[in-house]
């Protein structure tokens, strides 16, 4: 980086501080976009090493390496680390980077509020990371934090708390900054209906996180009064209600997976159209379908808890609502089959990236649609079909297409093309491993095994040899993708300012890499 | 192309691995069981329903995908029809169908659904109380209850660096020292509570799985059909702390008559440690009161 090449008519004030102090003082979206992606990276490998210890002791029956106790640390760290450490943060550097470029914007509309939401979450993580060495360990309870057993947690609980807390405060101003920047600075002509799907996906998750941050903070701030305030919301024996926690958790936490799922919508319907050289199939459709996406999300929490004893018609409405999401996702997943119809498709890493989301988050809506039937969730609640369920709308679907994003825009960014070989190899170890990964562990759902347990009897044996080896190959493969981003940054072939054929948006219209400053003067758009 | 072949024989050569691994477990079990009660049955029933929809559903649209991408590539001189873009009839058809197939699928889930909540006509009701990390078996009005934890060779060969290999206990982590007795053919209430933190209760056989909450009692119904005697096992579903994976739940199934004996042995075991359990009794009802009060207030 310190090598970059100015632009001649950008020179003038692309003088930014050197070393360290340009990362700890920018306010420039492109820097801080890149800061985001990189700590997501990190807390993803950091996330996937948690998995690794859980996948290593479910390799065979019996306990190999890690005590109960601490198997649960770890199934709850590597929930927290990558919904909010990995996945979020990525997509929120994503947003930083492409949504100004996407708009025709100079920058975002709150530069400093932008380095002050990085920041937050960085110390966020460094509280919750820190939980690991307190006496007591890291939270054990689940990334769903349910009491009574979260009030169990050692030293580590305050701490969490706190993390959690300066995290919903990071969301909430990264997500107002995006709002504000969408609503006040798109370039002339730039209506709302001709917006990016990126964008789109992005403005609809911001106003998601906005209101449902504040719901989590509530509840974990709920959690601390009664640990250390004697106050009793949700302890039965002062007339609390345990059950109360978990409907204030899933009011936030449906909509949390929407939070992580929607730009992944708006990436592949990007990357589709690009590489099927042909517009997306029914644009307005898909920004109505995103849109009702979200709101639905506010009103199927409790498909999440079908157990804890909801009367009959409360079961009823939560299977039907749930039910009703399976028709705008179906109007998503049609619209980008037809987006390829009748289209010239090649298929580049991004491309392969997104189609296998198409195929794998497409199994994963299916299982979610099981799911939502109550009665058979009596059977399937807290068993591996519900890990493998959200795995694949999370891992290939979120976490592959962030990986699309990256292998498309990463030209953009750096100005090379990143080694198109082992982008295609990084792309089918991947696949392959994390169907390996995940798909043995509907089985074991499926035959009665619970999730979060350290050991197991002896007949889910097989499957969670092949599901570990699955793990195991799906993790080093990542390293590859490590490999293949610091290739490119730090040289290679040089990009083109359109790097792909012919593709649509803005920022394909800047020159590879973006200079510091884009859009000083805002282009028009027709 | 070449790496992916590669990588597919290196798999195949894992999955061969694995499977010449001593035969101590099951490849085939892939499925729900379909159970042995009414409600088992239905669900197994639901469950192969949506499985078979998403099935046509997946052949459909997968196959329209793979067809897409098959016939419109760009190496085989695919030109990009930029003008279908939007179609107001597909668009229509691709949200009306699905509401008809979701139709379809909900009204045997509501039917199922009311069927599982009516509680009502039992011929038994039994009390199960969570604890960490064993479950509390109570028969009401019978004065018959006891503790039910994990069997003590699986608790042994489960400790970190036991140097015991779980394939040589015979059902390892399923076993425990008193099963529950239910009589076959018999519509079972049970009431569920915790005493500490969540648990739930659950034996994939009888279909039903339900929260035991601190401070309430839930209710569900299970039966037993009457030539199906036998044992069952399942396990706590809800992350109740460090020893969650270690509270199985066994039920051991028998004909009426027998489990009229077996209960009738067990009341008059109990009245000769009656003096221990009138204490026990007192205790309880003393902090159920006081949770009443505190509820009240």
């Amino acid at each position: 980086m310190a090598h970059h090449e100015h632009t001649a008519d950008h020179a003038h004030h692309d003088d930014k501080p050197q070393g360290i102090t340009r990362w700890l003082t920018t306010t420039n979206h492109k820097d801080i976009g890149t800061m985001y992606l990189v700590f997501s990276l990190a807390m993803f490998l950091i996330g996937g090493l948690f998995a690794m210890v859980i996948r290593a002791e479910l390799f065979q029956p019996g306990l190999q390496f890690v005590d109960p106790g601490f198997f649960n640390q770890m199934t709850t760290m590597h929930a927290l680390v990558m919904v909010f450490g990995a996945v979020m943060p990525a997509t929120v550097g994503l947003a930083n980077w492409m949504i100004p470029m996407q708009i025709g914007a100079p920058d975002m509309a709150l530069p400093r509020m932008n380095l002050f939401s990085f920041w937050l979450l960085f110390f966020a993580f460094m509280l919750l990371l820190s939980t690991l060495f307190l006496p007591g360990g890291a939270p054990a309870s689940g990334w769903t934090l349910y009491p009574p057993l979260v009030l169990q947690t050692g030293n580590a609980f305050p701490v969490a708390v706190f993390a959690i807390h300066l995290m919903g405060a990071s969301s909430i101003m990264g997500s107002i900054n995006v709002i504000v920047t969408i609503m006040n600075m798109r370039a002339p002509g730039m209506s709302l209906l001709k917006m990016p799907l990126f964008s789109w996906s992005w403005l609809i998750t911001a106003y998601l996180l906005i209101a449902v941050m504040p719901v989590l903070a509530g509840g974990v701030t709920m959690l601390l009064t009664d640990h250390f305030f004697a106050t009793s919301f949700f302890n039965p024996a002062g007339g609390g209600d345990p059950v109360l926690f978990q409907h204030v958790f899933w009011f936030f936490g449906h909509p949390e997976v929407y939070i992580m799922i929607l730009p992944a919508f708006g990436i592949v319907s990007e990357i589709l159209q690009t590489f099927s050289r042909k517009p997306i199939f029914g644009y307005e459709a898909m920004v109505y379908a995103i849109a009702s996406i979200a709101f639905l999300s506010f009103i199927v929490w409790a498909h999440h808890m079908f157990t804890v004893g909801m009367p009959l018609a409360g079961q009823m409405f939560f299977t039907l609502s749930t039910m009703l999401i399976a028709i705008p996702t179906g109007v998503k997943v049609f619209n980008w089959t037809a987006t390829m119809w009748r289209g010239s498709i090649s298929f580049e890493p991004p491309m392969l990236f997104a189609i296998a989301f198409l195929f794998l988050f497409t199994i994963g809506g299916f299982s979610g649609l099981m799911l939502a039937i109550a009665p058979a969730d009596f059977q399937y609640h807290d068993t591996y079909f519900v890990v493998a369920h959200f795995h694949y709308v999370l891992v290939p679907g979120a976490v592959f297409a962030i990986m699309a994003a990256v292998y498309y825009w990463l030209p953009k960014w750096t100005g090379h093309m990143y080694d198109m070989k082992l982008a295609n190899f990084h792309f089918w170890m991947s696949t392959i491993f994390v169907n390996v990964l995940f798909f043995p562990q509907h089985f074991l759902g499926l035959a009665g095994m619970p999730r979060r347990i350290p050991d197991y009897a002896t007949q889910f044996a097989d499957w969670n040899m092949v599901s570990s080896i699955g793990g195991f190959g799906f993790g080093l493969s990542q390293l590859l993708f490590v490999y293949i981003i610091i290739k490119a940054a730090r040289g290679g072939q040089k990009a083109t300012a359109e790097v792909w054929d012919n593709p649509p948006g803005l920022e394909w219209t800047v020159p590879s890499p973006a200079p510091y400053h884009t859009f000083d003067t805002a282009p028009e758009v027709k | 192309m070449a790496n992916s072949k590669k990588m597919l024989a290196a798999l195949t050569g894992a999955f061969a691995a694995a499977a010449s691994l001593p035969a101590r477990a099951d490849w085939s079990l892939l499925n729900m069981p379909r159970g042995v009660s009414e409600l088992s049955r239905d669900i197994y029933g639901l469950h192969t329903l949506i499985l078979w929809v998403c099935v046509v559903i997946a052949v459909f649209t997968f196959g329209a995908m793979i067809y897409a991408m098959v016939k419109f590539r760009k190496s085989k001189g695919a030109v990009a029809d930029t003008s279908f873009l939007h179609s107001t009839k597909l668009e229509i058809a691709w949200t009306i169908v699905p509401v008809f197939i979701l139709i379809g699928m909900a009204i045997p889930s509501v039917e199922t659904l009311i069927k599982i909540e009516d509680t009502t006509n039992s011929g038994l009701t039994i009390k199960v109380t969570g604890y960490q990390w064993f479950w509390q078996y109570e028969y009401l009005d019978t004065g018959v209850s006891f503790y039910s934890r994990l069997a003590q060779t699986s608790n042994e060969t489960r400790q970190l660096g036991s140097g015991r290999n779980p394939a040589d206990v015979e059902n390892y982590l399923l076993e425990v020292d008193k099963p529950l007795v239910v009589p076959t053919g018999t519509k079972i209430r049970i009431l569920l509570t915790a005493n500490d933190v969540i648990h739930a209760w659950w034996v994939p056989d009888f279909g039903m799985k339900r929260d035991a909450i601190p401070g309430f009692i839930n209710e569900m119904w299970i039966s037993v059909d009457a030539d199906k005697p036998g044992t069952y096992r399942g396990q706590c579903a809800e992350l109740c702390g460090r020893d969650h994976g270690f509270m199985p739940v066994v039920v051991v199934a028998k004909p009426k008559a027998e489990f009229e004996a077996w209960l009738a042995e067990q009341q008059a075991a109990g009245q000769q440690a009656s003096t221990g359990a009138a204490t026990t009794a007192a205790v309880e009802s003393a902090a159920a009161a006081a949770v009443a009060l505190a509820k009240a207030e």
